[in-house]
């Protein structure tokens, strides 16, 4: 768990980094603008990287803290969208809820129910595995392979349990359909993805306000930078892993939800399918590090949507995949990664 | 008759577990023995058994409406030399095997020197981007159509309802050759290296040992293994597609089975693929929920939890033999998962 990675949460910003990203948006924005690359594609792309955002701020602050790669991250996600599912679905309308179209968008108010009872649900899911699965093989003492390998047998019996519940199916939230806004240059933007990037700024400022500005998230960062020496100065580190599963698995199921409006489908692979572009923006933006993984993402998110322009879109997971293997070819401690 | 189905049946369950079997050796070369931690066992078994499909099949013919533009036809080609033993099935299952050994090389190279963790990841990614290279690029392998004019083996020995039963034979005697040649290079010094390298990275290569060459070996080794179990997998059902390299049934369950047998183990990895195809072949038939495939999914990743959890070491734990000429130890620590 220690030891082995020095990216810390604060906001590591390191100017020749720093730079770089800058650049890369501006030549996205000069070959959006000179008509090379569709800007729709840029702006999708955006959209999707703040959801990819969501989970892997999540999967890095548990790859940091708890020093394993989480695999069960994807079926999280899953999972919080299929309770959001039976919350809006079948709950709400037993007791009469069940408006949808609220303003622009395609879900009524309802939503704002369906979405903290799945944050609810999965923060007490992964604590629930926590006391009864991982804190065992800490105690035990297992590598981080092991928790890995652990976490794999979750994400299996979570996706199965969804087809067990739901089915293989492809469902849907109740919703109606809404029109698009249009905008110059052919871009055209669904009125819920603004209800998204909304969403996802809120959450990202909570975050860090969170993280810097209380007792908690001190110590979280503490334990992050370094496990032991946060212990011996009297944190409660068994309390800052808990924090941890509660945040992540919170962005997981928010980052579930959204996928859900965002492609307007759910489907119970559609988590375990994101896990590729997820790791992909945790190493891109070092891992533990919660603001490079959000930077990692919409990198991700913007260059696997402006691959459709030449690619067959089935290959977005894989155009994620490659930035990755380049990526950890390159500089496999993450764009704002200090030192390995 | 009765007899006669419930036999065939037998024979056809037993022919998917030893190809289980071949796949969990080639696992329990990479996890059991080095901590090669490869979750994409599915894409060196789709890799394996479209290189050997794709060297045996008949050139493809597009009044079929078939897409793919290359078919080895090695069957034909290699008539003369087959000498009545079908000696193509031996060049298409070592061309799996180097295919996969090869990839193996490629991958392995760019990522075993990372964190053990990022293995998992990368491997993950390669089933992945494989399985839907192979849905996408209809030239290659006919895409979501599939193969499905894959030969068989022997096929004019025996009458076709015999059939099942000579490639049980054929099956086992790979398996065979397979065990007794990663048992005896497991118990080589070799081998040992694997095992110290597992326990204690560093302290291997503080005895001169390269490390990174070590691991890469055994990434191929096990992957060469795979590749051959997912050519016996192409010539058993004959139809290939995409969607049978589902993680499920193609990494998962492949995880499930070297867990509960006893990784570190060969005779265990055995008895696991054995145990966990029994058990998933035999629920079909119970009543109610239980036959449920989701349900047994969920059972696939419990397993996997409760035996790591409950007995790290699986039903057989890691051998205590260390060495072909040693005696075994009196006291070994307990194997740790």
């Amino acid at each position: 768990m220690a030891g082995m990675r020095k990216t810390s949460l604060r906001l590591p910003f390191h100017w020749t980094a720093g730079y770089s990203v800058l650049l890369g948006l501006v030549v996205v924005l000069i070959l959006a603008f000179t008509s090379v690359i569709k800007l729709e594609l840029v702006v999708n792309g955006l959209f999707l990287g703040t959801i990819i955002g969501l989970g892997a701020i999540g999967l890095s602050l548990v790859y940091g803290i708890h020093g394993f790669a989480h695999i069960a991250h994807g079926d999280f996600m899953t999972l919080g969208a299929y309770t959001s599912l039976f919350t809006l679905g079948v709950f709400l309308p037993r007791i009469g809820l069940d408006n949808v179209g609220l303003g622009p968008f395609t879900f009524g108010y309802p939503l704002f129910i369906a979405l903290p009872l799945s944050m609810l649900f999965l923060v007490a899911l992964a604590i629930g595995l926590d006391k009864g699965i991982y804190s065992r093989l800490r105690r035990r003492g297992v590598s981080s392979v092991v928790m890995a390998m652990t976490s794999l047998g979750v994400a299996i019996a979570l996706r199965g349990l969804v087809q067990f519940v739901w089915g293989g199916g492809t469902e849907q939230y109740p919703r109606v359909s809404k029109d698009f806004y249009q905008l110059p240059m052919g871009v055209r933007i669904p009125p819920d993805n603004l209800f998204i990037v909304a969403l996802t700024v809120i959450m990202v400022v909570a975050l860090y306000l969170f993280l810097t500005r209380t007792r908690t998230g001190k110590a979280m960062r503490a334990t992050s930078d370094n496990a032991e020496l946060a212990r011996v100065t009297g944190i409660n580190t068994e309390h800052v892993l808990w924090w941890t599963w509660a945040i992540s698995a919170a962005l997981a199921a928010t980052a579930g939800v959204l996928l859900a409006v965002f492609q307007a489908q759910l489907f119970p692979i559609m988590g375990w399918r994101f896990l590729i572009p997820l790791f992909a923006a945790v190493i891109l933006g070092g891992i533990g590090n919660p603001w490079g993984a959000l930077i990692g993402a919409l990198i991700i998110g913007v260059s696997s949507e402006v691959s459709t322009q030449w690619l067959n879109p089935a290959y977005k997971t894989v155009i994620s995949f490659a930035i990755m293997i380049v990526m950890l070819l390159l500089r496999p401690r993450g764009i704002f990664g200090v030192r390995d | 008759m009765e007899f006669q189905g419930i036999l065939n049946y037998l024979v056809g369950f037993a022919i998917m577990a030893v190809i289980y079997s071949i796949f969990t050796l080639g696992l329990n070369v990479h996890w059991g023995y080095t901590g090669l931690f490869n979750i994409g066992v599915a894409g060196f078994f789709a890799l394996g058994a479209y290189t050997s499909a794709l060297l045996t099949t008949a050139t493809p013919d597009p009044l079929k409406f078939e897409d793919y533009i290359f078919g080895g036809n090695l069957p034909v080609l290699l008539g003369v030399f087959n000498l009545g033993i079908d000696l193509w099935f031996l060049v298409a299952l070592l061309g799996a095997g180097a295919v996969c050994g090869l990839m193996a090389l490629i991958i392995g190279s760019v990522t075993i020197r990372l964190r053990g963790d990022y293995l998992a990841i990368v491997t993950l990614g390669i089933a992945e981007s494989v399985r839907y290279i192979f849905l996408n690029e209809k030239w290659l392998a006919n895409g979501s159509k599939g193969l499905y004019r894959i030969p068989k083996y022997l096929g004019d020995w025996v009458s076709p309802q015999h059939y099942d039963y000579l490639f049980l034979v054929v099956v086992l005697i790979v398996l065979v050759v397979i065990y007794v040649a990663v048992e005896r290079t497991i118990k080589s010094p070799w081998g040992r290296v694997l095992k110290a390298i597992r326990e204690d990275e560093l302290t291997a290569a503080a005895s001169g040992k390269n490390v990174f060459s070590f691991k890469l070996q055994s990434f191929m080794l096990g992957a060469f293994i795979m590749g051959i179990g997912g050519a016996l997998y192409a010539h058993n059902i004959r139809f290939i597609d995409p969607r049978t390299f589902d993680p499920l049934l193609a990494t998962f369950i492949i995880w499930a089975m070297l867990m509960v047998g006893g990784s570190g183990n060969n005779k265990g990895a055995i008895l696991g693929a054995f145990t966990v195809w029994g058990i998933w072949a035999g629920t079909q038939f119970l009543p109610g929920f239980l036959s449920d495939p989701n349900f047994r999914f969920i059972m696939v990743g419990l397993l996997i939890v409760v035996v790591i959890l409950l007995r790290p070491g699986g039903i057989l734990g890691e051998e205590r033999k260390i060495s072909a000429s040693a005696a075994p130890p009196n006291k070994v620590a307990p194997p740790d998962a």
